[in-house]
């Protein structure tokens, strides 16, 4: 068995002409945590939409399992896909479903387990993200962290192998961010799965992630443990770790010359 | 160069409605080949048939029955002037039955129950409740889009008939209590003149037609929404707009058809 769940080999992918991804190299070792870092619109998230195989790349490859992604069928597809998990930026929970129901939902549409045992499962899954409790609200009824924490419990319903975050701990407050963190870890060796997760967020990514990739201007700009990273020389990762404002990422946009500007009045 | 960049834009106008009719075509297609899943687990469909059609019942029968009173008072004066208010009952029964009938169902179905299917699905797709379940290995087509399909399928021809029913009886009470159209000759020249296999059926097929639009147009306007406020919000005017354009323009195709065979 391969030791890497996920690679990506030479990935590029764009829209319209423009490479978002200039030939990127990853790999996502079996039972490790696995953050993807950069800045806003670095293509992170599109990342995690590659390795779900909902879009395709435009050139290299994802492969899952030992299998090309964008090579499969839908049937390929949709098999590949009951291998993982995805926590989506706001928890995307069916909001005509209860919290019992959009836990129950993957099992349903998967399995053909018997009444009693999908309330058994949904009701562990739930404690595990210590919102038992909550089973018969409605999403609209649930605080951001909570959405999050039912959704991470609809993600890992059928115990996955890979398990993608992504941007977990955007918009919320520090309590809701740190039993986010601790879960993340916790699931992951609980389930023995693999754990990718993309967010910016420097702090709570050191504190549980195995290995840290950082992308930036389409390529994979540095990558290696939290503490090499904290160590790093690279202007751009010392930038970023310690949020300074101006660097290798400038503060301002791209804009004409300031004095003329303001001089010629005209936009 | 103006000229250029008029012809250019009707070119690309034109290329993107094409466009645009050719994934909703897709999306059918797709939606008839995804159906087994709606059949199989039959209480996905029942579910949207008590929200697109039990839900807009309170507006169809209100309408109709105040589309009938006035169609028979209007009818009544014409047709006395004429010597023959007995008709009433006949003109007021096949201009229900033939046309308004399944038309202002179809155009209320659409303002109802179309612009709520596009909202919802606008806003799933907005909030990613589709690629969750795309990334669940759920097909959203099967899942969502084809159950909410056959509900509007089903429900518009027997909204339609409610429709029908209710404005018969809403121009009764004008005719007969409050006209003083005669009871027996009300009815029974509605039930000589009114033929089952050229009206009634020929109202049901008109309204299963217009059923297939409005819910494929709410159906694919939702899901083509840009996942934004505006877009779900531009999305909704269109759903309205296109399907009451699409009833009259079928209705005139399909009248045509059955008035020739």
């Amino acid at each position: 068995m391969n030791d890497n769940i996920v690679e990506i080999d030479n990935l590029s992918f764009g829209y319209k002409g423009r490479l978002l991804h200039k030939g990127i190299n990853m790999h996502f070792a079996r039972g490790k945590v696995v953050a993807i870092m950069g800045g806003s619109g670095s293509g992170k998230t599109t990342l995690l939409r590659l390795i779900g195989g909902q879009i395709k790349p435009t050139k290299g490859e994802v492969r899952v399992d030992g299998q090309v992604v964008h090579k499969q069928d839908r049937n390929g597809i949709y098999e590949l896909r009951r291998k993982m998990g995805m926590l989506f930026q706001h928890g995307a929970l069916f909001t005509d479903l209860s919290v019992y129901e959009n836990v129950a939902f993957p099992m349903r549409e998967h399995t053909d387990l018997p009444e009693s045992m999908i309330h058994d499962l949904v009701l562990m899954k739930l404690n595990a993200v210590g919102l038992r409790g909550a089973y018969q609200l409605m999403p609209t009824e649930l605080s951001g962290g909570m959405a999050r924490r039912v959704a991470l419990a609809r993600a890992v319903a059928l115990d996955p192998d890979i398990i993608m975050y992504d941007e977990p701990f955007a918009g919320l407050d520090p309590i809701s961010m740190s039993v986010i963190c601790d879960l993340i870890r916790t699931m992951n060796d609980a389930l023995g799965s693999t754990s990718i997760v993309v967010t910016h967020d420097v702090d709570e990514a050191f504190s549980f992630a195995d290995y840290v990739y950082f992308v930036a201007d389409g390529v994979i700009a540095a990558e290696g443990t939290p503490e090499d990273l904290r160590n790093s020389d690279l202007a751009f990762v010392h930038q970023f770790v310690y949020g300074e404002k101006d660097g290798p990422v400038p503060f301002h946009y791209l804009a004409s010359d300031y004095k003329s500007q303001l001089l010629n009045f005209k936009l | 160069m103006g000229l250029i960049s008029v012809v250019r834009g009707i070119g690309f106008r034109m290329v993107e409605r094409l466009w645009r009719l050719g994934v909703g075509v897709r999306l059918f297609l797709l939606t008839i080949i995804s159906s087994g899943e709606s059949f199989r687990r039959l209480h996905l469909t029942i579910r949207e048939i008590y929200f697109t059609g039990v839900m807009s019942m309170q507006i169809i029968l209100v309408s109709g029955f105040f589309v009938g009173m006035v169609l028979a008072l209007q009818m009544f004066y014409v047709l006395r002037q004429f010597g023959s208010p007995d008709y009433t009952g006949v003109v007021l029964a096949l201009s229900i039955i033939r046309e308004l009938g399944p038309v202002v169902t179809a155009l209320l179905f659409a303002g109802r129950a179309g612009t709520a299917i596009t909202a919802e699905i606008g806003l799933m797709k907005a909030t990613e409740q589709l690629s969750a379940m795309e990334m669940m290995a759920v097909s959203p087509i099967a899942r969502v889009i084809a159950p909410r399909f056959w509900a509007g399928v089903i429900s518009m021809p027997i909204l339609a008939l409610l429709f029908s029913m209710v404005g018969i009886i809403g121009g009764y009470f004008v005719a007969v209590p409050l006209l003083g159209v005669d009871a027996g000759a009300f009815w029974s020249q509605m039930q000589a003149q009114v033929d089952f296999r050229f009206d009634i059926i020929n109202s049901v097929i008109k309204s299963m037609v217009f059923g297939i639009a409005c819910t494929m147009i709410a159906l694919f306007e939702g899901f083509d929404a840009p996942p934004t406020a505006e877009g779900v919000s531009h999305a909704t005017t269109k759903t309205v707009v296109t399907s009451s354009l699409a009833v009259l323009g079928l209705d005139f195709i399909l009248t045509s058809l059955m008035l020739s065979a």
